[in-house]
């Protein structure tokens, strides 16, 4: 158990002297703190699973240093790093038994054959596979084979962390939801750090205490899920988490107010010292602004469809070349399309070239 | 809707059942006739019953003893060269490299024994193993080893067995090298995580996803080696003595060395027989480990 620092880590498959834009890890200094539970979320291609593969030793970063507890581990081998890691496909040793595979990992790094029963069995215990130690692993369902790959992960004590690179990609929808809640459980129960990788956001905002989200090779924000939700530090963090995503909208901004096509938004901080010639837009979630119907001083929208969730509607707008959702408040009609957009002055954020610029109160 | 009878489509089938029936059941019903029979020359044929083949399985008499000398020698050529090739494909296999151009380079080194026809590699070995003007030959004469493969009995073994095995294991490298680039890379970052040694990686992954191909590599290399003519034929010529004397060697002595015809068609039947009952057992071992396989894909 460890604390991890990343410091100034990147890394480019085409070598270090190729251009930083191609870089698949562009440099990154963060630290991930020992016990917490990560989620590393961004679309595919974004570097999550090259930082994952980094921290593991899988891959040799191009630069920069990899520290355990404030020691320099970046040039030792996976073997000799304290690391677990479960990879997206089931990886099972065919001529096994399930026991076997979970002693695997103990196995080759020399603990006592005691030791090793005794983990195996708690491991086997918490991941409901006590009935089937002492069978075949090949014989198993693709949910049971993941599940003892995770097993494997989990059995070593002394682990710094514990790597998923998107372990529930082959498992049916509703196992996903019990191996996940299986592992928050884990988690708690056996105070390891872990780190998850997922596309998914929901897998990483119910699995992770903190989310770091990745966008084009960079962490663009770290946080809680309710601070992704809230503040999200940069426009691609508001529309990727959320479901409809955050709106983003071009306008001008002086003091506290934003003008968009000549309507005026109310601001609540003071935006006086933005960037000389950034590209400057609002950013809104759907769930703070409401669509009313129109009225003076209010910026009229084009209504183009109302999508009912169930608990919560959505209505579809168009504003000039935007588009935009907002929350349909229940009974709210449209006959002719046109509606006011009511924003929620606090949820209004300002962001410059796509960074969320912090207002003066 | 009336469907139309059309006759004349057996035209289209017919000649598949020529070709089989000319080249394969014709012949072998031929052998089985001439399996029955003596013959003493001038196409004079009488009437044997199993008589052949009661001579064939006893010992004690001439025909009994050479076949079963034969077959003995066979199948111990057999598990020699298996006991080499098998790992020694596997090891050539795993030393290739994953990718670059070294890969193509090392596909086409091992594949140019395979495609030298195999008199050819008899002849070569043969020239090779000469003390007078054989490379091999005169430069183990050379160093003082007493190596002649004309003379002496464990001389010719080792030459048909070295030869074998250059001949033939890179077919089994070929064929360990495609199973090892079947195996996903995740099993061995999984194995590096797990802290697996080469030997534990060797044993818990490579090994084990190599086995379908192992189990074709053995029986192609079994069947092979048992059927061998060509090339000892051409070293040895089955001797000294008959001490490279293998089946089919055996089996054209009698039937167009002595012309007869009886012995050799009894004797190929049997040796046909061994061949396939062979074969069965391994195509049911291999079916079974596939079908278990799918079983358990099935499960997933």
């Amino acid at each position: 158990m460890a604390r991890i620092d990343l410091v100034d880590l990147a890394h480019s498959y085409g070598g270090n002297d190729s251009p930083q834009e191609s870089f698949a890890l562009k440099p990154v200094t963060m630290t991930w703190r020992q016990g917490g539970a990560y989620a590393l979320l961004g679309p595919s291609g974004c570097g999550k699973t090259t930082l994952l593969n980094v921290i593991s030793g899988i891959i040799t970063p191009s630069r920069g240093k990899i520290l355990f507890d404030g020691e320099d581990i970046t040039p030792l081998s996976t073997q000799k790093r304290n690391i677990a890691q479960v990879f997206q496909f089931p990886v099972i040793y065919d001529t096994m038994t399930v026991g076997q595979n979970l002693a695997f990992p103990l196995k080759n790094r020399g603990v006592p054959k005691a030791e090793i029963d005794k983990r195996v069995a708690e491991i086997g215990r918490l991941l409901d596979l006590e009935p089937y130690l002492n069978r075949k692993a090949t014989r198993l369902t693709a949910d049971a084979k993941q599940k003892i790959s995770l097993g494997r992960g989990l059995v070593r004590s002394d682990v710094a962390a514990v790597l998923f690179d998107e372990p529930l990609t082959v498992i049916d929808p509703e196992l996903k939801w019990q191996l996940r809640s299986k592992l928050k459980a884990l988690h708690r129960e056996l105070d390891l750090t872990m780190i998850y990788v997922t596309h998914d956001q929901t897998e990483a905002l119910t699995f992770a205490d903190t989310v770091v989200v990745m966008h084009d090779g960079r962490v663009v924000q770290s946080g809680t899920p309710a601070e992704l939700f809230d503040k999200p530090a940069h426009t691609f963090v508001g529309y990727f988490i959320g479901s409809p995503g955050m709106n983003i909208i071009p306008a001008e901004v002086r003091g506290r107010e934003a003008r968009i096509g000549g309507h005026v938004i109310a601001l609540n901080r003071s935006y006086d010292a933005l960037p000389a010639g950034a590209k400057v837009e609002i950013g809104v979630r759907p769930e703070f602004v409401e669509v009313v119907a129109p009225a003076p001083g209010l910026l009229t929208a084009k209504i183009e469809r109302i999508d009912d969730l169930g608990r919560i509607r959505f209505a579809r707008a168009r504003l000039g070349d935007a588009k935009l959702a907002a929350r349909a408040p229940a009974g709210f009609t449209s006959p002719d399309g046109a509606a006011g957009l009511k924003f929620d002055p606090s949820y209004v954020h300002v962001y410059a070239d796509s960074l969320l610029v912090e207002g003066t109160a | 809707m009336d469907k139309t009878v059309n006759q004349k489509a057996w035209f289209l089938v017919l000649p598949v059942f020529l070709v089989v029936a000319f080249s394969a059941v014709l012949p072998l019903m031929t052998v089985v006739n001439y399996s029955m029979q003596d013959t003493f020359g001038n196409n004079q044929f009488f009437w044997n019953g199993v008589g052949w083949f009661k001579e064939l399985l006893d010992p004690s008499t001439d025909l009994g003893g050479r076949f079963l000398a034969s077959l003995g020698r066979n199948l111990f050529f057999s598990l020699v060269i298996l006991a080499i090739e098998v790992p020694l494909g596997i090891v050539i296999a795993l030393s290739m490299p994953r990718q670059g151009w070294t890969v193509a380079a090392c596909l086409v080194i091992l594949a140019l024994p395979l495609l030298i026809p195999w008199n050819v590699v008899g002849t070569i070995w043969q020239i090779f193993g000469r003390p007078d003007i054989g490379l091999m030959g005169y430069v183990l004469n050379h160093i003082g080893l007493d190596y002649n493969y004309v003379s002496n009995d464990i001389d010719a073994w080792v030459t048909v067995i070295v030869m074998d095995v250059w001949h033939w294991t890179s077919l089994v490298a070929l064929l360990c090298y495609a199973g090892l680039k079947s195996i996903p890379e995740a099993y061995y970052q999984a194995a590096q995580i797990d802290g697996a040694s080469r030997w534990a990686v060797f044993k818990a992954i490579q090994l084990p996803k190599m086995n379908r191909v192992l189990l074709i590599a053995v029986l192609l290399r079994f069947m092979d080696s048992f059927m061998i003519y060509t090339e000892p034929f051409v070293v040895t010529g089955g001797g000294p003595g008959n001490s490279t004397t293998f089946v089919s060697i055996e089996l054209v002595k009698i039937a167009l060395g002595q012309f007869d015809l009886g012995k050799a068609a009894a004797l190929s039947l049997v040796y046909n027989l061994i061949i396939l009952i062979v074969c069965w057992i391994f195509y049911t071992v291999m079916t079974n480990a596939g079908s278990e396989r799918k079983q358990q894909e099935g499960a997933v």
